[in-house]
């Protein structure tokens, strides 16, 4: 009964059952559910009705997530980049002030706020017209796959930002002193010198944002709830309209699938670079 | 000269302010406003009219808060007890495929949960856990076990040992040692543990969105009926009570996380 890894384990025991029961169990049943028809029987019927009902809706969950995971990491790299390289002290001050904010907002409230705000009479839209760069003739509302992917790069871009700039301000900066030394622009050092040594961070960061997009439901529903809209929002559908578990939980096999892709990609780069991911 | 140099860094900056706090400006206008509909720019009447329908003693808002509270405390009492001793094994025993069990708890933010709530809800059915707040709990303390267990670990790791064994040689039991000496010098990172495990349980949507119906409704399912429901002011104000203990954390997180224990968190 002396033996650590006994006592080790038993004390992490109870935290790894409570994963296993209300994570890995739902998990791996709504999968078998996927596969089976109401009968009870092995059936592929679940996804051929996903995809009939609901192809629009998986391309378009994959454009938005795609596109805002992208857009995120491109600002987080700018932002990241002036917060190491930036030679103006107090501007890289106000930066670091003001990039975190929407990082502990919640995603309802992200929701909320983005639902009044790029709508077509929102104060986006009003304080465009005011300044005169816009007429009001030439408002339009985002509330549809613009204002979703426009409220995931708003509330995630701090997230990964955060990171990045961790990331980067470990870096060793002689490398960067070097390159300065040598003329290289603050551009051209940030491309070739700084994001190619905090990469493994940045996808880290993004993988992570992309699940979480993946799995956000109030997002879709409050800024675009009709179609096209996500697949989140196709599977609450199924499950309050019709209690059709199989076509829900076959959308939510391919949302299991999308991830895994972006999973697999990053751990076939870990093993190229050397078995290091 | 200064000043015109200032000129492009200062449009940059306000373009970003304008992105940042736009949304939230947007949010509490609408706090304020009593009144305001098409073409006008602004409210048209302001007020308090709707703070007081939220905060009279006997609204739904109130009670939802409430409801949400009671679930956040007991979702950290059920995290902590899961992941103290889970995290303090993860940091001084040594454990088989250590590797692998940190991982383990990373599952539930790794996979897209909706489907996986769909089912805790069917399942729940089942043990007639739904709409219960035990059930919400369960959801919420899984959910936020990574943060907890990580967390605690890393804050176990950054005791000193050299305290615990001295402790140990004037005599003190192995339990002694750990309620005595460990246990209080890993308290700073614990609470920053708990205070992340309360606001992800406070801010959760989606596992009570599909568990806690039709009887348990938290803040931010109330905030998410109401806006749905075209009442923009009351979505505003709940959504501002929803916003002061994120934004508080935010402010006050390096104060419990101290450099030491976040360079070991996941490690």
């Amino acid at each position: 009964m002396r033996n650590p890894r006994f006592v080790g384990l038993l004390l992490v025991a109870p935290a790894l059952l409570a994963v296993g029961a209300l994570f890995v169990y739902p998990l791996l049943f709504s999968v078998a559910s996927a596969f089976t028809s109401k009968e009870g029987q092995a059936t592929l019927a679940n996804f051929a009705r996903a995809y009939e009902l609901y192809s629009v809706d998986i391309a378009f969950t994959l454009v938005i997530v795609v596109t805002s995971t992208l857009l995120c990491g491109l600002l987080a790299i700018a932002i990241g980049g002036y917060l190491t390289l930036g030679e103006n002290a107090r501007a890289v001050a106000i930066l670091k002030w003001l990039y975190r904010w929407p990082l502990f907002i919640p995603f309802v409230v992200a929701a909320q706020c983005m639902r009044t705000f790029v709508a077509k009479n929102g104060l986006m839209n009003n304080s465009l017209v005011s300044l005169g760069i816009l007429e009001p003739i030439q408002t339009t509302s985002f509330l549809d796959w613009r204002g979703i992917v426009i409220t995931f790069v708003w509330k995630q871009t701090p997230f990964v930002a955060l990171l990045v700039a961790g990331a980067m301000a470990s870096l060793d900066r002689s490398t960067i002193e070097a390159a300065r030394n040598l003329g290289a622009g603050r551009l051209r050092i940030l491309v070739e010198i700084v994001v190619p040594q905090v990469s493994s961070t940045l996808v880290v960061a993004l993988i992570l944002s992309f699940v979480t997009m993946m799995s956000v439901l109030s997002v879709p529903i409050m800024i675009s709830g009709e179609s096209p809209t996500m697949m989140t929002v196709d599977m609450a559908f199924r499950i309050n309209a019709y209690g059709d578990y199989g076509t829900a939980n076959a959308l939510g096999v391919l949302s299991y699938l999308m991830t895994g892709a972006v999973a697999w990609i990053y751990l076939r780069r870990g093993i190229r670079e050397g078995g290091r991911p | 000269m200064t000043a015109l140099a200032w000129l492009p860094r200062a449009i940059v900056l306000g373009l970003i302010a304008f992105a940042i706090f736009g949304p939230l400006a947007n949010l509490a206008l609408w706090a304020a406003a009593e009144q305001w509909y098409f073409p006008h720019k602004l409210p048209v009447v302001y007020g308090l009219k709707f703070w007081h329908q939220v905060f009279k003693p006997s609204s739904d808002a109130l009670a939802s808060l409430g409801t949400s509270v009671v679930i956040a405390l007991l979702t950290v009492a059920v995290s902590l007890a899961l992941a103290v001793p889970a995290g303090y094994a993860l940091a001084r025993l040594s454990l088989p495929l250590r590797g692998l069990i940190m991982l383990a708890f990373l599952l539930p933010q790794a996979f897209p949960s909706v489907a996986v709530y769909i089912n805790v809800a069917r399942i729940f059915y089942t043990l007639g856990l739904n709409g219960t707040i035990a059930g919400v709990v369960l959801v919420h303390a899984v959910h936020g076990l990574v943060f907890a267990v990580w967390i605690a670990a890393a804050a176990f790791a950054a005791v000193d040992r050299d305290l615990e064994l001295a402790a140990r040689n004037i005599g003190a039991g192995a339990l002694r040692t750990f309620l005595t000496v460990t246990l209080p010098l890993a308290a700073p990172g614990i609470v920053a543990s708990a205070i992340f495990v309360f606001l992800e349980s406070l801010d959760e949507f989606t596992g009570t969105f599909f568990v806690g119906v039709p009887d348990v409704t938290t803040l931010p399912l109330l905030m998410f009926t109401a806006s749905v429901a075209g009442n923009y002011q009351i979505a505003a104000i709940t959504a501002l009570i929803l916003l002061v203990p994120s934004v508080g954390f935010m402010m006050f997180v390096e104060r419990f996380l101290k450099a030491d224990v976040l360079a070991k968190v996941g490690a």
